[in-house]
């Protein structure tokens, strides 16, 4: 895998993806090695993610890399007017690797065919945001010891949501069951419900939570945005159905595990939170630990 | 009868490509695919002609040019059902239709406005995930443009 790029989940097989689970372990056991000694890694991020970015920027920094980059295209070349082409040619010959966020779909991709070094995109608009994708197989094999057979429910905005996108076809390599929990403007697209059903696997849609959530091994919640509606109206009347209450948790099952791929607002109630069943913020705690695997991989070092 | 007419109105060429059953409304698509507006070659064409499989037809006949078929096969997206004749001394030596390649380069525009390639000058490209009613994955952001959204650069 060393000198290739990481721009969308199915760049790797399911052979690849276990195989950074497994380092992501390993980084998890020890997290401090200086393996980028005298490497250069740039972040660039066109738009900002406060988020992505510092795990990123943690991973390189516990693997003793160093960083040049931006973390806002106001302050870089970009509002002068250049290309992202040139952009890239240029931050190309700076540095080993190139970590990149931009607004627009499909620009990590084009990235990756002009830069020589590997590219990972770190969200490219509302196409993919693979790094994310691995960090939740990670936390859903540690939690469950396993990735195969596992129940799935997804909550929340399923239409324009790409860590659930990524993530239901991550795990339609293990034969997992799904349930959909959305409101009907926010239901989960025909394609990725026609990739189930080539795919051969269960999947089942909810207009809100009920009993049925006791069958859940994972529950994957996401923000409702406002911006989504076309009516406010709309938004005002679902968005207080898809909250999470500790309450609801009584009868879940003891593995079950919530993630959040965060930030969340208040679509998982602070009172979750004290809940061993709460795992979102040990979910981004493993963002770095996968993060140094796929550095690693990618710049062939493990 | 109405064959001597056709052949009166587009006339027979000595050597070259008869593109045949070209739809009317997409004549200057398949004029431009190719770049027939940039060749010195003598072309004659004809358009709006009767056809019982199309309605309208157009037909292009290009003198002393031969394609590949990766060329010809490019103008699969707006051209379907074309026909070719390659012409030599006057009589049809090989016939050949057009397939829908797997891949896409360069024709048509992503209809997703977040896309890069409606940004930057990138040569969009697609992989053909539907040949029957055309569809089109973008490489780049993934989407997928449809036929009724098609649109030819």
């Amino acid at each position: 895998m060393k000198n290739r790029s990481l721009v969308s989940i199915d760049d790797f097989s399911k052979e690849e993806i276990i195989r950074i689970l497994d380092l992501a372990g390993e980084f998890e056991a020890q997290p401090v090695r200086r393996l980028l000694e005298g490497k250069v890694i740039a972040t660039l991020f066109f738009e900002p993610s406060t988020r992505t970015r510092l795990s990123f920027e943690s991973a390189i920094n516990r693997l003793g890399g160093k960083i040049v980059g931006f973390a806002d295209s106001s302050i870089s070349s970009v509002t002068k007017g250049e290309t992202l082409h040139d952009t890239i040619r240029m931050v190309n010959s700076y540095c080993d690797l190139i970590v990149m966020r931009h607004p627009y779909e499909g620009s990590a991709r084009y990235a990756s065919e002009i830069a020589t070094v590997p590219v990972i995109n770190a969200g490219d608009g509302a196409n993919q945001h693979p790094t994310q994708t691995l960090l939740d197989l990670y936390s859903i094999r540690k939690t469950q010891d396993t990735l195969e057979n596992l129940n799935v429910f997804m909550v929340g905005d399923l239409k324009y949501g790409r860590t659930v996108h990524s993530l239901l076809m991550a795990m339609a390599n293990w034969n997992t069951t799904f349930n959909f929990i959305s409101p009907e403007e926010l239901r989960m697209p025909d394609e990725f419900k026609i990739y189930l059903d080539n795919a051969g696997l269960k999947y089942y849609e909810h207009l809100d939570f009920s009993d049925i959530i006791s069958k859940a091994d994972i529950i994957y919640m996401t923000r409702v945005q406002k911006e989504r509606f076309s009516d406010p109206i709309e938004y005002e009347k679902v968005k207080n159905i898809y909250v999470l209450k500790n309450n609801m948790l009584r009868n879940t099952k003891s593995n079950m595990r919530i993630l959040h791929p965060l930030p969340r607002v208040n679509e998982i109630h602070t009172d979750v939170d004290a809940n061993p069943k709460a795992y979102y913020f040990e979910q981004a705690q493993n963002g770095v630990y996968t993060r140094q695997a796929i550095l690693c991989t990618l710049l062939g070092l493990n | 009868m109405k064959e001597a007419k056709q052949k009166l109105v587009v006339s027979a060429i000595q050597n070259g490509t008869v593109i045949d059953h070209v739809p009317a409304k997409n004549l200057f698509k398949v004029i431009q695919i190719l770049g027939l507006d940039h060749i010195e070659n003598q072309i004659t064409f004809g358009t709006n002609l009767e056809s019982k499989k199309l309605g309208r037809k157009a037909i292009i006949k290009i003198s002393d040019r031969f394609f590949e078929d990766d060329d010809i096969n490019r103008i699969a997206l707006v051209a379907p059902e074309a026909k070719l004749n390659i012409i030599r001394d006057y009589a049809v030596v090989e016939k050949k239709v057009v397939q829908v390649p797997d891949y896409i380069s360069g024709i048509a525009k992503c209809m997703n406005p977040k896309c890069i390639t409606n940004f930057e000058h990138v040569t969009t490209r697609f992989r053909v995930v539907s040949k029957k009613n055309v569809s089109l994955k973008c490489l780049y952001c993934e989407k997928i443009t449809s036929q009724e959204n098609l649109q030819i650069i």
